[in-house]
């Protein structure tokens, strides 16, 4: 039974018509997990948990950075360097004591997803890496989870409901129906490469909220099987239907011990450590003065790098006009890293006899790493 | 017989224009070879494709003005 003190925290959701104590009794029943709390998972997590799901679990190995804060709503200023998992945790207690959220600090891995995933119902890809979503995907599909998909790109936002039943009895899409195998890492630019506005996964993140109290309740027509997109420029929504396909299914591991052998990471390209270095081998290579360096990102992208000697080529430029190496090898860098590893590719292509690396993490991590040593 | 094409997120960078209508395309296959003609980086860039709000996966036949939209994944959160 719903207490008055229950009551009146939820009265303006249960005084809705087909909603009611029955809702809500549903809603405080659910177990849901938000993989990720980063700019959709920390809208979704604050909806969930103001709306009163039961049992939240939040899984992220990330700690709050400076960075994150224009987008990931749940953290002030003063938390940067904790944990998101436990301060998401911490400040959801504090906006609704009567439900339960549990922490997993930690990284989703093809070893522990199922065993976190398996303690839930639904699941909410929050996540900013293909990996990490092919991995998700793979194991609600396994464990029979629905999954409450979003993902955001500069001014748009997709989000979508998969491995749910549809009412007319057409078979469960999931992401891979969509896009059977992921694509490169280089291939599609991240929020640190390609930037995103603040509020966007905001709207997404709470679509996606939305989306679970439907499922929940069964209130009104959750996107299953369906992707929508929206356009924060033009207020654009664009929705198409999805099909479940055999072929797509059998990219899926078989079984759970299948998918604990999966290497996600290797499967969308971000294992590629030959061609990288790290910013204290790339430290050694610019005082040894033996490599040319070169910036790939476009001309006017902040921030400017005045450290040390180097050439400026953006990608565009590069994929047309591949240019003549003075040295024996070649580092290049970007913003985090993606671009120039694709830089590097094209580059040893056309120098077969050359070295070329790719400064992992970018140049945004040397710069991190070089406040790092001034500290020390 | 006129169908509009519908660019969405990073593949609008490649085009540099949201949307477009061609001319004489029968199926999605010669839409695909076409576009990937006018706009090179097509071809190297995955995305999925739906006539009028529904996923295609095999060669289907184009109607007149039908609506083929171009997605692309997204992977930022």
């Amino acid at each position: 039974m719903i207490t008055n003190d229950t009551y009146e925290r939820y009265q303006r959701q249960l005084i809705l018509k087909g909603f009611g104590e029955t809702g809500q009794q549903k809603l405080l029943a659910a177990k849901v997990l938000v993989v990720g709390a980063g700019g959709l998972g920390c809208p979704a997590l604050q909806y969930l948990a103001a709306a009163g799901i039961g049992n939240i679990g939040i899984v992220d190995d990330d700690v709050v950075a400076l960075s994150n804060l224009h987008r990931q709503v749940l953290f002030s200023t003063n938390d940067i360097g904790l944990s998101k998992a436990i301060k998401a945790t911490e400040v959801l207690h504090l906006l609704n004591p009567c439900i339960q959220v549990t922490a997993h600090n930690e990284r989703l891995t093809p070893y522990n997803a199922l065993d976190i995933i398996r303690e839930y119902d639904i699941v909410i890809d929050g996540t900013d890496n293909f990996a990490s979503r092919y991995l998700i995907n793979d194991a609600c599909v396994l464990l029979n989870k629905t999954l409450v998909y979003g993902a955001v790109s500069q001014f748009e936002g997709q989000v979508a409901v998969f491995n749910s039943n549809a009412n007319n009895g057409a078979k469960a899409a999931n992401y891979r129906d969509l896009f059977p195998a992921p694509p490169k890492d280089s291939e599609v630019l991240n929020c640190a490469e390609a930037g995103v506005l603040g509020v966007l996964p905001g709207i997404i993140g709470t679509m996606q909220a939305s989306e679970t109290i439907k499922l929940i309740t069964g209130i009104g027509t959750p996107l299953v099987n369906s992707l929508l997109t929206y356009n924060a420029l033009t207020n654009q929504v664009y929705t198409i239907l999805l099909h479940a396909n055999k072929e797509t299914s059998m990219l899926i591991p078989a079984d759970e011990e299948a998918f604990r052998n999966t290497n996600y990471e290797w499967l969308c390209g971000a294992d590629t450590s030959q061609q990288e270095i790290d910013a204290a081998a790339f430290d050694e290579i610019i005082a040894a003065g033996n490599a040319d360096i070169i910036d790939v990102r476009e001309y006017d992208e902040a921030p400017m790098i005045n450290d040390f000697p180097h050439s400026k080529i953006p990608l565009s430029q590069l994929k047309n006009n591949i240019p003549s190496l003075q040295k024996d090898r070649a580092i290049v860098f970007c913003q985090s890293g993606k671009r120039s590893l694709q830089a590097a590719q094209l580059l040893s292509a056309a120098n077969e006899n050359k070295k070329i690396y790719s400064l992992k993490g970018g140049i945004l991590n040397w710069i991190k790493s070089q406040q790092a040593i001034q500290i020390l | 017989m006129k169908i509009n094409i519908l660019f969405f997120g990073q593949l609008t960078d490649i085009t540099g224009i949201g949307s477009i209508t061609m001319d004489g395309v029968n199926d999605t296959a010669m839409l695909t070879e076409q576009l990937a003609r006018i706009y090179p980086e097509l071809e190297t860039t995955k995305y999925v494709l739906a006539i009028n709000n529904e996923q295609v996966t095999e060669n289907t036949i184009l109607t007149g003005n039908c609506t083929v939209a171009l997605l692309p994944p997204f992977s930022g959160g």
